[in-house]
Parts: structure tokens; sequence; C-alpha cells
């Protein structure tokens, strides 16, 4: 049974809130209580790093576009750009905007399968095309 | 009976169990776009040389979108940290902003979907193409502004150095016309996986700007209730927006610009 602590106009989560039940044990416990414990400056600190991330990615789509433009020399060399670049955004968005920098471990277990079954999909339609016959594909 | 660990950690997990769900959900949601950009692939590499398109969406439009749909990450995620403040008021503020920013986003890939629907490939009986948008319809007559191509292969890459941009409006005659068709999914290969990537993807923005105007709405009455429990409920609608951010971030440079 969860136990209803905090009040409106209040800050959640950043002192120790008495009455909290986690019901967490050993190194658990102790995290979340660190986590219970954020004071307010460190949620202005976060929010800071928020802005430096949203600056980020104003700038890497900036430079997705600006990058598009260049000719590299081979369609090949701009697509591996701007897949790095988009790569690069989505890692920022992930680990600050979802908190996937500090997260449980059950989280980093879903994405793990996730990330081996995804990538799964991705080779094996890559793959398919080292399937036909030599000689049958014409283009 | 209360809902178990909406707010408390499960022992287990070390979640409350609502994140564990977003988290399982997201997953799907992974599988779900993979296996249509698997697809994506699939029809850009087997595509025959010179014929997949490549600047056929207005690249300015993309990136103000793509700025659109990031700038609604940092309010939804600043609206989260308000009420880990106890800001309400600012809480309000941010995800108001977080709606007009949707609403935005689908009303400039509204523009675009319109765009794509009134432009025409016209082919003519002596063999000629005409290429442009549609200005208006009679039954005896077609009126385009747009160009002529001789050959068909000339209207695929707009980012060429020698493609021609110069359009003029042009009047055909229905007599001459042997076959018209709009730049909608059945165009093209491209187009057809153009529109399935972005219209998912678009009620995905609409599906989750629904859930935060609940929660910015009636749903903020459990704020005074149970503030715990609603800040969750914010970050949980917050998660699924930034995945939605996310999937752009990778359709914008794929359709837009590679």
């Amino acid at each position: 049974m969860e136990t209803k602590t905090a009040t409106a106009g209040r800050a959640l989560s950043m002192a120790p809130v008495e009455g909290v039940q986690t019901e967490l044990q050993g190194p658990q416990a102790t995290e979340q209580a660190l986590m219970n414990a954020q004071a307010p400056e460190s949620f202005a600190r976060h929010v800071r790093g928020y802005l430096y991330v949203f600056y980020a990615l104003i700038f890497g789509t900036l430079i997705t576009v600006g990058a598009s433009y260049i000719p590299f020399g081979n369609r090949e060399v701009n697509i591996a750009v701007a897949l790095f670049i988009a790569i690069s955004k989505a890692s920022l968005v992930a680990c600050y905007f979802m908190h996937l920098i500090s997260e449980r471990k059950l989280i980093y277990g879903i994405l793990g399968f996730t990330a081996f079954f995804f990538l799964g999909l991705m080779f094996l339609t890559i793959g398919s095309f080292a399937d036909f016959p030599r000689h049958t594909v014409t283009h | 009976m209360d809902i178990p660990y909406t707010v408390a950690i499960r022992p287990d997990t070390g979640l409350y169990n609502a994140k564990a769900g977003i988290w399982l959900f997201l997953a799907s949601e992974v599988m779900l776009f993979g296996a249509l950009f698997s697809a994506y692939i699939l029809l850009r590499v087997g595509a025959q040389d010179d014929f997949w398109p490549h600047g056929w969406l207005n690249i300015p439009l993309g990136t103000l979108n793509t700025l659109v749909l990031i700038t609604s990450s940092i309010t939804t995620v600043l609206a989260w940290a308000s009420c880990k403040m106890g800001q309400f008021g600012r809480f309000k503020v941010f995800h108001a902003c977080t709606l007009i920013l949707a609403a935005t986003f689908v009303g400039i890939k509204s523009y675009e979907y319109h765009d794509k629907f009134t432009h025409y490939e016209i082919t003519l009986n002596d063999g000629r193409i005409a290429d442009g948008h549609l200005l208006e319809s009679k039954p005896d007559r077609v009126v385009i502004r747009g160009r002529f191509v001789a050959d068909r292969k000339d209207l695929f890459d707009l980012r060429a150095p020698t493609a021609s941009h110069k359009h003029e409006e042009i009047t055909l005659p229905r007599a001459d016309i042997k076959r018209m068709e709009s730049y909608g999914p059945w165009h093209h290969t491209y187009l057809a996986i153009y529109f399935t990537l972005t219209g998912l993807h678009a009620l995905h923005v609409i599906g989750g700007a629904i859930v935060i105007g609940f929660l910015w709405g009636p749903g903020s009455r459990l704020w005074r209730r149970d503030p715990e429990r609603f800040t969750n409920r914010v970050e949980i609608s917050g998660l699924f927006w930034h995945f939605v951010d996310m999937v752009w971030i990778f359709l914008f440079p794929v359709l837009y610009l590679i």
C-alpha cells in the first residue's frame, strides 16, 4: 500500500519526504533516498542542462540541413553524415529528456532486447539483398 | 481499492508501474516504426538508379517542423520539472506551449500534404510531360503552374545543380492529356512510404497532444488531490512525447534530405 504525501504548491521529491514508503531495500533504497533528496537548486541545474540539450538539438538540426547541401563526392557519404547527426540528436533526447542516462536496470534490459530485435530487423532487410542468385539483379 | 504503485516504487522493478508500462509500450513502438524504416530501406535499395526522388519535399518547412517539435520537447520536460518543483502555474504555461507547438506541427504537415495532393504529373499524347501544381480544372482544360520535361528522369532529382526551377502557368486542353496523376501515395513508392511514415507519426502527435491536453485541462484536477501521482502522469506522457520527437529526428533527414 502506498502513502500519498506531497501537497499542492510544494516541491516534490526534492527533500526527504517523511512518510514516503518506497519499500526498497539495500542499495536501491539508498539510491531512491538520494533521488528524493534532490534540492531545488539541483533541479535548477537540471533545467539548465535541458536548455543546453535544446540548444544542441537546434544546432544539430541546422548542421544536418547545411551538410545535405555539401557535395561530399557521393550520396553515401551524405547519408552517413545525416544519419550520424540524427543518431547523436536522438541520443541526447533519450539520455537527457527521457533520463536514460540514469535509469533503472529493468529499463535498460527492455531497451537491450528492443535494440537486439531492431538491429535484427534492419540486418534481415539488408541481408535479403545478398540472397539473390548471381546475375539476377539488373540494377 | 487503490491502484498499487502509482507513486510508490515497486520493489522488484525499482519503478512505479506506469513507468515500466510506458517503456514496454515504447519498445513495441520502436519495432512498429522499425518495420516501416526497414520497408523504406528495401524500397530505396530496390529502386532503379535515378528514379528515387530527391528534393521532392519542402526543406525549409521540414526544418521548421523539426524545430517546432524539438521546442515542444523542451517545453514538455520543463512542464514536468515545474511539477517536480511544485510550480503548477509554470506547468500550465509550458504545457500550453507544447499544445500550441503540436497544433503548429500538424498544421504545417497538413499544408505539406495538401501541396502533394495538388501537385500533378501530366503525360500528354505527344509524349511530353507537364509537372506542376493545379490552378484550375475545367471540363475542357487544365491549368497548372509548372514546367515541361522531355524525360521523366528529369522529375526525380530536384536538388541536382542542373534541375530547372523555372515554373510558369501552363494551359493544357483535356483532349491532349493522356494521363494525369497527383503526387499521392499511389504515385511512387517513395510517396507511399512517405505518407505511411509521416501519417503514422502525425497520428502519434495527435494522440500525444490529446493526452497532454487532458493533463493540462480536466486531468490537472489530480494535482490538488495527489500531486506526486499527477507529476508521474506528466512524466509518462512526456516520455511518449520525446519518443515521437525522436522518431521525427530520423524521419526528417531520411525523407527530406538524403
